[in-house]
This record gives C-alpha cells, sequence and structure tokens, in this order.
C-alpha cells in the first residue's frame, strides 16, 4: 500500500488561540491537514485547505458546551485524524478526547497568554493529550508540561 | 465621524480598537467611545463583539473578516485592544503601535485575570503600550498620537524553526517529547 500523508487537524478556538496555529502551520507542510476554529470568515486565513467551523463556548455556559461538544465529534469524525494539534481553548480539548479515543497522536499547546500559570483547560490536557507543551520555559515541568519554544 | 456602523465607507480610521473575538468588553467599548465623544476630527473605528454598549461618536462593527480586520490595523495609526495575544501578534505583524487594557476577571470581562499577566510579559516591548484603566487609557491614547514612537520590531510570519520542528517530528512520530 502506498503511504498516505499524515491526517492532521489543527484546530484552535477564536482569536489569539487561532493566530497562534497559524504561526505553526510549516509544521504540518506535506501533511494532509483539515483546520477547524470558530469563525466561519477564518476560512480565509487558510485558503484551498479542508475547513471546518464550531460554535465559540467557554465552559461556564453548560448548554453551549454540549452543543459544541457534538459539532467536535463530528469534525474529528469526519478527519479521522491521524494527530491532533491544538492551541486551545477549552472546546480544542474535547478534539484532544475524541481524537485520542479514535487513535490519533494528540498536541495540547498551552496559549502564550498563560505566562504565570497553564490554562485549566491545559491543565487537564497534562492527562489527556500525548502531550503537554507550555510556551514559557519558566512552566515546563518534568514530565509535562514540555517547552519547546514559543510561537513568538 | 459619527456611529455609523458602517465600516466598508469614509475615511480610514485613525484609531481602530478592538475587543478582540470572544468576549464583550464594554467598559473598553464606553472609554473608547467616550475618547472619540471628545476628539470629533479624529476618525475612530471599534470592533465591539458582543458586547452592549453600542457606541455613540465612534464607528462600530460588531466582527469582521480576518482580512478587512489587518487592514484596518494596518490602515491605523494607533491600535487600541484588550490585553489579547490575538491583538499582540496582530499588531507585531502589521509593525502597528499597540495601545492595551487588560480585562477584569472581578468585572465578569474573562474567566482568569491572565491579560494582567499578558501585560507584565509584553507590556513593556517596543511598540506595545499599556493602560490600566480608563483614565489610562485616554492619556494613554493622546500621548502616542502625538507620538506613536516606535512600532513594534517586525517578526517573521511563523514561529521559529525549533519550534516547528519539533511539532513537526511529533507529527511525524519521532519524538515524543
Amino acid at each position: 500500500m502506498a503511504a498516505r500523508p499524515i491526517r492532521v487537524l489543527a484546530i484552535a478556538s477564536g482569536g489569539g488561540h487561532w493566530v497562534q496555529l497559524l504561526r505553526l502551520r510549516p509544521a504540518w507542510d506535506g501533511c494532509d491537514v483539515a483546520y477547524a476554529t470558530v469563525h466561519a470568515d477564518s476560512a480565509a486565513d487558510v485558503p484551498g485547505a479542508r475547513f471546518f467551523s464550531f460554535r465559540d463556548a467557554s465552559r461556564k455556559n453548560k448548554a453551549a458546551f454540549a452543543v459544541v461538544a457534538l459539532q467536535l465529534l463530528r469534525i474529528v469524525t469526519a478527519v479521522r485524524p491521524d494527530v491532533v494539534v491544538t492551541t486551545g481553548s477549552a472546546p480544542a480539548l474535547l478534539a484532544i478526547l475524541y481524537g485520542r479515543l479514535l487513535g490519533a497522536r494528540t498536541l495540547w499547546i498551552d496559549s502564550i497568554a498563560n505566562s504565570e500559570v497553564m490554562s485549566s483547560s491545559g491543565l487537564r490536557a497534562r492527562r489527556i493529550a500525548h502531550q503537554t507543551l507550555t510556551q514559557w520555559p519558566e512552566l515546563a515541568a518534568d514530565p509535562v508540561p514540555r517547552y519547546w519554544g514559543a510561537v513568538l | 465621524m459619527n456611529g455609523a456602523a458602517d465600516p466598508a465607507g469614509g475615511p480610514p480610521p485613525q484609531v481602530f480598537a478592538s475587543v478582540g473575538s470572544m468576549f464583550a468588553f464594554d467598559r473598553f467599548v464606553r472609554a473608547v467611545d467616550d475618547w472619540a465623544a471628545a476628539h470629533p476630527d479624529v476618525p475612530v473605528l471599534v470592533q465591539i463583539g458582543s458586547g452592549e454598549y453600542v457606541p455613540r461618536a465612534a464607528a462600530f462593527v460588531r466582527m469582521m473578516p480576518p482580512g478587512l480586520y489587518q487592514q484596518r490595523i494596518r490602515e491605523a495609526r494607533l491600535f487600541v485592544a484588550h490585553a489579547g495575544m490575538g491583538s499582540i501578534i496582530a499588531a507585531i505583524q502589521a509593525g502597528k503601535p499597540l495601545l492595551m487594557m487588560p480585562r477584569r476577571l472581578d468585572l465578569g470581562e474573562h474567566t482568569t485575570d491572565h491579560q494582567f499577566a499578558t501585560l507584565a510579559k509584553f507590556g513593556g516591548r517596543e511598540g506595545l503600550h499599556s493602560a490600566m484603566d480608563e483614565a489610562a487609557l485616554h492619556a494613554a491614547i493622546d500621548a502616542l498620537l502625538a507620538d506613536t514612537g516606535a512600532p513594534p520590531a517586525p517578526i517573521a510570519p511563523f514561529a521559529g524553526p525549533e519550534l516547528i520542528g519539533r511539532v513537526r517530528a511529533f507529527i511525524h512520530g519521532s519524538d515524543q517529547g
């Protein structure tokens, strides 16, 4: 069987989470990448790529978060990623969980905004994702989160 | 410029202000609008997101597509925003001075107080300015329009090669950590 490109789901919420994800694009050059974020307009940032959007929700709003949970399940099962990479926030943790359950390797990169403590989702990601990163060396720990550098 | 909600028409704003794209930030929008009311000769545009406060002096838009958003930052003399990483990265990539006011947890403006930490880390860098409250924001807009100072130092469009390389290795299964 001919090798197929690695399928990557690159997913982030809006604002800074999405902007940070975009700064990592060369990492999946040559892969079969699908993007997912909260604003449909953001498709313009990744022309030509497979693109999904989902509702924005913080964990504060349980009903909205339940809707997002279903949307993300649909996205992950549609993409069937080999790898899930995210720069947060909370909804993306569900994509990590679903991806992992479906056999993907999963990478959580905590937002560079979390410079004094990991985000609450990042703390949870340490137990769910295969690898969890912080973007601040002083927050690095053994075994996780690791520090591999920052998007800035 | 009076409170027209059409960001596509009229002169490009000299001051472009944004609450970002995730949560409302009415205290910030009101502060920028109050400044605009006191400076009717300066075109001001505010992206207000889902906020309830609607500007009366500044032009406003709830959200705009990414391309137009980046264009507004480039056209403006000053970019004013919450202390979010999206705003910081957008300002640096556009080479535009940025003035930031942090969201406060105790006022329900965010889920944590991390924007204060963001200001502590980034607020002193060239071209990245901070104002801790509305009065300081007004003073800083005046000062920066009089002298915008140096813009943020330019950066490459992507993260550095070490981080990219390690994420790439993870994707290809050769770096587990």
